[in-house]
């Protein structure tokens, strides 16, 4: 007799949890070799990031690399991070380009980065201290020769009378004897001295850098000058006029006896106001922004240019969108013959690059040699690009042009995917087209499309590519600052007063001006955002 | 298995962005520096001198077992890129540049001065003076240029007008369309082609000082400056209509190129764009104010990084290489402007068109290349649009020279 031994009840069947593909280990292993490939590849580029920002000793790229490349391998080493791993190459983007960039900015903000004040201190310092140091209008220029004992570097030259004259950095020139002239004209051998061989000399960068800031003094006198090399085979005489004094951060020039003091505004600033050319950056705090604002001719411009931006973000929006919208309704009436051929054509102004066709437009709108005035107007000398209202008005066309046949486009496909039972019920209800295109149509397009409204409305907002290439902003508002101009936005007025294009950049006040929109449009897609969710009622 | 890849692309393309914010590539770079056959110069130049300066690196090369990597980059790029990664210590070690950037590169301090010794005198005194700042010389020139009045032989003769009333007589009397076009670049305005009128009224831009250098000083106010004005206003919209805003750069060219108007100002550059004019003559811009037609004079040449850590070895590349007549020769046969090596310059000058353009340039001024000058250009630019469109010549001329006043003095 077998008694069956009472069976514990089985545990309820659980499912192995599946092993992703990347780990699984059956058949080649393919999945896993490739994991560990990309892998290496991911962590030979960070090492080599890393190698080389420790070699320009730029940290924050530094700790950033590594920070993100650890986070790699612990996400795609370990068994936990599942949904990680498909966030992280999402989140690594949004860092590098959005958070980085925004910070960046925003660093520079504070700072007064530009011309004048591009490098730190003691670059400053170097540059002033080259800008300071003159060769002496009537030094002949004296074959050279680089030479070397125990471990101190010194020049060999000849002179006028053929001599050869041998010193270091401590030891002034003195003459040389029994020292031999070769036949390229420089000392060749000088007794108690190594003759460095020129190939070395201008091939090894260790020394080079030696030789270059080496300065061998012609006598006992300082005011004399001293000799300095600037191709390791001939030398002159220089004279330095600018002296800097680490302690006192204090350059003094020794000819005037000016004395140019470092200020917290980043440049070294004499008594009497003058200051060096070469400054450097410093943290400015908030005044880029107080700029904006305490600066009269600035804001007032800055607020006229703020409206404009407003009137063609808006407009730039809604004419396209309202076109576009009608054209959708038009071409998708079934009874309408050739309506795939019509719909192509109306993509070419979008398929057709944007400043391109804003170059384009800037020859037909011209008032004289224009077709828009010789065929519309009858050759009507009308200055659309020198009229504020009118090159405004010309600005609004264009980009009509260029993005009506976008939302055509977004319609037409919001269109086609309305239910088509519903508007069946609504017709059979006995609703006309009209009452259909209202309370149907209308609201369930603008529920699809109100996101795209909401971008464009972020993207015309900073559309720099067609003010720019159309009319560079004119026609310029007479006596504003930076030559801004009646069509100018935000965004191009910024470009001005950068300054890039110009030479003279301001990188600060731009970079201030560039938050500043950043927290408009942001803002301003923010509450639009949330207004629209109330749309989605409808479906 | 596809997502892996996807993944791991997105991974990877992180990575090397990241480098590249560390400003990796780093085979740019002269890191090479381990032994003596290792230096390395890095040369940042443009498309059309590319290979010219190869050509010359290669003799280099030979020569000093250095090496020369050359990297190519947009013309525009080259002076706000030279000022941003100079002090990061990524820049190169010379650079191709034009001698208007000059200001901006020393307030940057990123450029270092260059002593060319005995080759000095070889050089077109007015291309060393344009690359010296200060009373030092920051670069090794190697080209001129500027604009010149260019004329249609066949309708006007080949002889240069001595006077704008004269050059606007024969224009007439040739029975063009237009007596004389001007490129005023659409809108914006063009203070640089006009530039040769306005000094012949002796308003320059900035005042130069006894030893030609300029001083932050604004010179087109006053009398002279009003004279240009009103006689700008003269010529515009509301007067004569021989200057106008409808005219940019490739309608200029347009309408000289047709026939349609005998006498334009306009630079080498533009003489491709008259194939269909048979005899061209290139004279120096006619005077409307009644002193000299000085235009400005633009010279390229050689930049050397103030961070370079082969000076000695660039400046040998520099003066004893470049700075030879054979190289020099390269350079003008690459990229045709007037060569600033004088023996080239009088041999070039051969060709009756470069000789035209060559006596404009022996009468004009170097372009300032002070930082002021950047916080000039719009706003001038500006005020002759408005100007040559009819606003009243003198107010809004002293309002932009108020403006440009208040600019440069920060």
């Amino acid at each position: 007799m077998t008694v069956d031994a009472p069976t514990t009840p089985r545990a309820p069947a659980e499912p192995a949890p599946r092993e992703s593909h990347a780990r699984r280990w059956r058949g080649p292993g393919w999945g896993f070799l490739a994991k560990l490939a990309l892998m290496a590849l991911v962590n030979a580029f960070g090492v080599m990031t890393l190698l080389s920002a420790f070699r320009v000793e730029s940290w924050v790229v530094f700790s950033a690399t590594l920070v993100l490349l650890l986070a790699a391998d612990v996400v795609y080493f370990t068994r936990r991070s599942l949904p990680l791993k498909y966030l992280l190459p999402g989140l690594v983007f949004l860092l590098v380009f959005q958070v980085f960039i925004f910070g960046y900015t925003a660093y520079i903000a504070f700072t007064n980065y530009g011309t004048g004040h591009a490098g730190t201190q003691e670059q400053a310092v170097e540059a002033a201290l080259i800008q300071g140091e003159r060769r002496i209008e009537d030094s002949p220029t004296y074959p050279l020769s680089v030479v070397e004992r125990v471990g101190e570097l010194g020049f060999a030259v000849v002179d006028e009378n053929g001599d050869v004259l041998v010193g270091s950095a401590e030891q002034p020139l003195e003459e040389a004897r029994d020292a031999e002239v070769g036949s390229g004209g420089v000392p060749t051998e000088v007794p108690g001295w190594d003759v460095v061989p020129r190939t070395t000399v201008i091939t090894d960068a260790e020394l080079q850098e030696q030789i270059a800031g080496l300065r061998v003094a012609v006598s006992e006198d300082p005011n004399d000058g001293s000799i300095r090399t600037r191709d390791g085979s001939s030398g002159a005489v220089y004279e330095s006029t600018l002296v800097w004094d680490a302690g006192a951060q204090t350059i003094t020039d020794t000819t005037t006896g000016t004395v140019y003091t470092a200020n917290d505004q980043g440049s070294f600033v004499a008594e009497d106001g003058s200051a060096l050319p070469t400054g450097w950056y410093v943290n400015v705090g908030f005044e880029n922004f107080f700029r904006l604002f305490t600066d009269p001719a600035l804001a007032q411009t800055l607020l006229s240019v703020t409206v404009w931006t407003f009137a063609f973000a808006t407009l730039s929006v809604v004419l396209p969108f309202a076109l576009g919208l009608l054209l959708a309704l038009i071409y998708n009436d079934a009874r309408l013959k050739g309506r795939r051929f019509l719909r192509t054509l109306y993509i070419l102004p979008y398929a057709f690059p944007a400043f391109m066709s804003a170059l384009l437009f800037r020859g037909m709108f011209n008032a004289e040699f224009g077709v828009i005035n010789d065929l519309f107007f009858f050759g009507a000398n009308i200055n659309w690009l020198g009229d504020p209202w009118l090159a405004r008005a010309a600005v609004v066309w264009v980009n009509l042009w260029l993005t009506y046949p976008y939302y055509f486009l977004v319609c037409t496909g919001a269109l086609q995917a309305l239910p088509q039972d519903t508007l069946e019920a609504a017709s059979i209800d006995g609703a006309g087209r009209t009452r259909q295109l209202r309370s149907i149509i209308l609201p369930l397009v603008l529920v699809a499309t109100a996101p795209l409204l909401i971008s464009s409305f972020a993207f015309s907002f900073n559309n720099f590519t067609v003010i720019y290439m159309f009319n560079n902003g004119g026609p310029a508002i007479p006596g504003a600052p930076y030559a801004l101009g009646a069509t100018d936005i935000l965004i191009s007025a910024i470009y001005d007063i950068s300054g890039v294009s110009g030479g003279a950049a301001d990188y600060g006040l731009a970079s201030a001006l560039s938050i500043l929109v950043f927290a408009v449009v942001g803002g301003i897609s923010a509450i639009a955002f949330r207004q629209t969710r109330k749309l989605e009622e409808f479906q | 298995m596809r997502k892996q890849i996807a993944l791991g692309a997105l991974a990877l393309t992180a990575a090397v962005v990241l480098a590249g914010c560390a400003g990796g590539g780093s085979s740019d770079n002269g890191d090479s520096e381990s032994d003596g056959s290792g230096a390395e110069l890095v040369i940042w130049t443009d498309e059309e001198r590319e290979q010219s300066i190869a050509d010359a690196a290669a003799a280099f090369e030979e020569e000093t077992g250095a090496t020369v990597t050359l990297v190519q980059k947009n013309f525009e790029d080259l002076r706000n890129d030279f000022i941003a990664q100079v002090p990061t210590g990524e820049g190169p070690d010379i650079t191709v540049g034009a001698h208007d950037w000059l200001g901006a590169l020393v307030a940057a301090g990123v450029v270092d001065t260059i002593d060319l010794g005995d080759k000095a005198s070889e050089f077109e005194p007015v291309a060393l003076e344009a690359m010296t700042y200060d009373g030092q010389l920051y670069a090794l020139p190697y080209s001129l240029e500027t604009i010149a009045l260019v004329q249609n032989v066949d309708l006007v003769g080949a002889e240069a007008p001595a006077t704008w009333d004269d050059m606007i007589q024969k224009g007439l009397a040739s029975g063009a369309e237009r007596p004389f076009v001007i490129n005023t670049n659409g809108e914006t305005g063009d203070g640089y082609t006009m530039y040769g009128f306005q000094t012949s009224f002796g308003a320059p831009v900035f005042v130069q000082d006894d030893s030609g250098s300029y001083t932050a000083e604004v010179g087109m106010g006053g009398v002279a400056g009003e004279g240009f004005a009103t006689w700008l206003g003269a010529n515009g919209s509301a007067g004569t209509g021989y200057v106008s805003t409808t005219v940019d750069y490739d309608i200029n060219n347009e309408l000289f190129n047709t026939g349609k108007a005998p006498y334009t100002i306009q630079g080498p550059w533009a003489i491709s764009a008259y194939p269909d004019v048979e005899n061209i003559a290139v004279n120096p811009i006619p005077t409307a104010g009644g002193e000299t037609a000085a235009p400005f004079v633009g010279v390229q040449g050689f930049y050397l990084s103030s961070q370079s850590k082969n000076a000695l070895l660039a400046q040998e590349f520099l003066v004893n290489y470049l700075g030879t007549e054979e190289a020099q020769r390269a350079l003008y046969e690459a990229d045709p402007r007037i060569p600033a090596w004088s023996t080239l310059a009088t041999e070039v000058s051969s060709d009756p068109i470069i000789a035209g353009f060559l006596a404009s340039a022996q009468n004009g001024v170097p372009m300032p290349s002070i930082p002021e000058m950047g916080s000039v250009w719009d706003l001038w630019n500006a005020a002759q649009s408005q100007i040559i469109d009819g606003a009243d010549p003198v107010s809004t001329w002293n309002t932009m020279v108020a403006d440009v006043q208040a600019a440069v003095a920060g």
